[in-house]
């Protein structure tokens, strides 16, 4: 009973202290973002909070920033999936190769990524188009590592060699065998890819803001310079976003996405 | 009867002919994503590591690699980034196992668990503008706890804010993103310890203090060691908290990387800041390989048991 009673006051001890390192500074942006407005203003108020929609630049950026992530999430389902998928089944000497390929990404830090990547974004710009949507090539690649790794996990998990010889005796064709067949059992895989997608997008801001384009965190940066409260307003607004959006997802379904490593 | 046997052989041949192409035409499978990966991947670790041994003329010269080497600038930089990270993955390594220890002994799946582990999730990719924002209004001028410093006890450290524009905030800042970090990637290896082993050493008259240090700790040492590098590569690399959060250009080598990217500032020096970008490679790569070294201890380690 005693060594239970130990654990007990070892457990609520580091709780309470890393709880407080987690919770203090949240709460801090809670109570900067309430702090008189105006010089008008005699009191704390809401009003921050209040005119976040009426924020220039937000709106689109965040729009911007959902298709960027829509964007990334095809790149995955219909290049990065196929291709791993493919390579399993047909071109097992790749496998080795590829699995180095994505990986590379994890020794890259993206403030390197974005010097050697300037001159082909600078390029874009100039031929293609100035969008912060093209951001989405770079980030495909910068979440890699992890879409490859949960891919490959739940690969492991079925034996694809069999689903593609059953689905090709039944006459299905290379796509539907693909698409129909393999892809659905590797369904969470690639949800957990999905969300990873919208973590980053959403996040990101090495890259973007040092090769000027103005996406969500950029603008966040951009309102700070002139209305601390409401940037830090619209900061904690996310974060609670993201919050609640990873509480709505079924535990089980989140298991893997919740493993991934943040190496930007 | 040769009628017969010339058009057979000439199917067979075209079959294999077809064969062989189809075993060929696999490789075109691979094709967009190896030319997807080859523009957004590969262009750009080529153009850096290229770079590095090239001058701003485009010519062979490893003038900016020894330049980088001997500026008193580069190796201050430098060794402020190595110090952050060390600390920092120490810091976080050790406060989050703890959390992740903390957790698992809890109630599992309960809403304690679940909530502790959404808001890792939220707060480990949490950086930049948006963590610089949640310090100064914590430890900032008129933040939270300098404002109860400045009450409680005006002449310590918190009640001046200007410790937070140095090292020992860029501690404390970037500890903020390592400890959910940490408690993600080490809660599964916690969550493998077997109840039955702590049984066992029970049943044989250990006491906690034995099996945590002749069980519990030598488990873990190798997973919990890769966790810690893999937070100061996370740490390492991070460029935007430290961006948003203090002015100093080269107070970090991300920053410098930066600097000497952006013609803002008027000197722009793509060679110099391609050195850089190489010895960040050469340093996380290093690290990376010892990660994944002793990835396949546990992961051996695993399979074994």
């Amino acid at each position: 009973m005693k060594r239970t009673w130990k654990v007990q006051a070892w457990r609520r001890f580091i709780i309470g202290f890393v709880g407080l390192y987690l919770m203090v500074p949240l709460y801090s942006m809670f109570d900067f973002s309430t702090k008189p407005f105006l010089i008008a203003d005699s009191g704390r108020n809401l009003r921050s909070w209040r005119i976040i929609p009426s924020q220039p630049d937000l709106g689109i950026a965040v729009l911007r920033s959902m298709i960027t992530a829509g964007i990334v999430m095809l790149l995955i389902l219909f290049m990065i999936v196929p291709t791993v998928i493919w390579v399993q089944l047909k071109l097992p000497k790749l496998v080795r190769p590829l699995e180095l390929l994505c990986l590379l990404p994890l020794a890259i830090p993206a403030i390197v990524i974005v010097v050697g990547i300037a001159p082909l974004y600078r390029w874009i710009s100039i031929n293609l188009s100035e969008s912060p949507i093209t951001l989405a090539g770079v980030y495909s690649m910068l979440i890699l590592p992890y879409t490859y790794r949960s891919l490959s996990a739940a690969l492991d998990a079925v034996d694809i060699h069999t689903l593609a010889e059953a689905a090709q005796t039944l006459g299905a064709s290379t796509f539907r065998m693909i698409s129909g067949v393999i892809m659905p059992t590797i369904r969470t895989g690639i949800i957990n890819g999905s969300f990873i997608a919208i973590a980053l997008v959403l996040g990101e801001f090495t890259i973007s803001n040092i090769l000027n384009f103005k996406t969500f965190q950029v603008v966040i940066a951009q309102i700070g310079r002139t209305s601390g409260n409401v940037a830090v307003s619209v900061s904690l607004a996310s974060i609670i976003f993201v919050l609640v959006l990873l509480l709505l997802v079924p535990a089980t379904k989140r298991r893997a996405a919740v493993l991934d490593v943040d190496l930007a | 009867m040769t009628q017969v046997t010339d058009p057979r052989a000439g199917t067979a041949t075209s079959r294999a002919g077809s064969r062989h192409w189809r075993s060929q035409s696999a490789y075109l499978g691979v094709l967009p994503f190896l030319v997807f990966s080859g523009l957004f991947l590969l262009y750009p670790t080529y153009n850096v590591v290229s770079g590095a041994f090239k001058n701003n003329e485009n010519e062979f010269s490893t003038a900016a690699l020894s330049e980088a080497f001997h500026s008193s600038i580069t190796i201050h930089a430098f060794k402020n980034s190595l110090v952050l990270s060390l600390w920092t993955a120490v810091a976080g390594s050790i406060l989050g196992g703890l959390f992740a220890w903390a957790l698992v002994t809890g109630k599992k799946e309960g809403y304690f668990y679940r909530f502790s582990i959404a808001l890792s999730s939220v707060l480990a990719q949490f950086g930049g503008v948006m963590l610089t924002f949640a310090f100064l209004a914590t430890f900032g001028f008129n933040g939270v706890i300098s404002t109860l410093a400045m009450k409680v006890m005006p002449s310590s450290f918190l009640a001046d804010s200007a410790w937070l524009y140095g090292l020992n905030g860029l501690i404390v800042v970037y500890t903020f993103f390592q400890i959910p970090l940490m408690v993600l990637v080490f809660l599964p290896t916690i969550e493998n310890l077997r109840p039955q082993w702590r049984e066992a050493s029970d049943s044989l008259g250990g006491n906690s203090r034995e099996y945590w240090t002749r069980i519990g700790i030598p488990v873990l040492t190798p997973s919990f060691a890769g966790a810690a590098l893999l937070l100061f590569v996370n740490s390492f690399s991070a460029y935007a908290t430290a961006a948003t959060l203090i002015n100093l250009t080269s107070f970090l080598t991300p920053l410098q990387i930066a600097t000497a990217l952006s013609s803002e500032v008027g000197g722009a020096n793509p060679a110099e800041a391609k050195a850089l970008s190489f010895i960040m490679i050469v340093v996380v790569t290093f690290v990376m390989a010892l990660y994944a070294l002793l990835r396949r201890r546990v992961t051996k380690w695993e399979a074994n048991r």
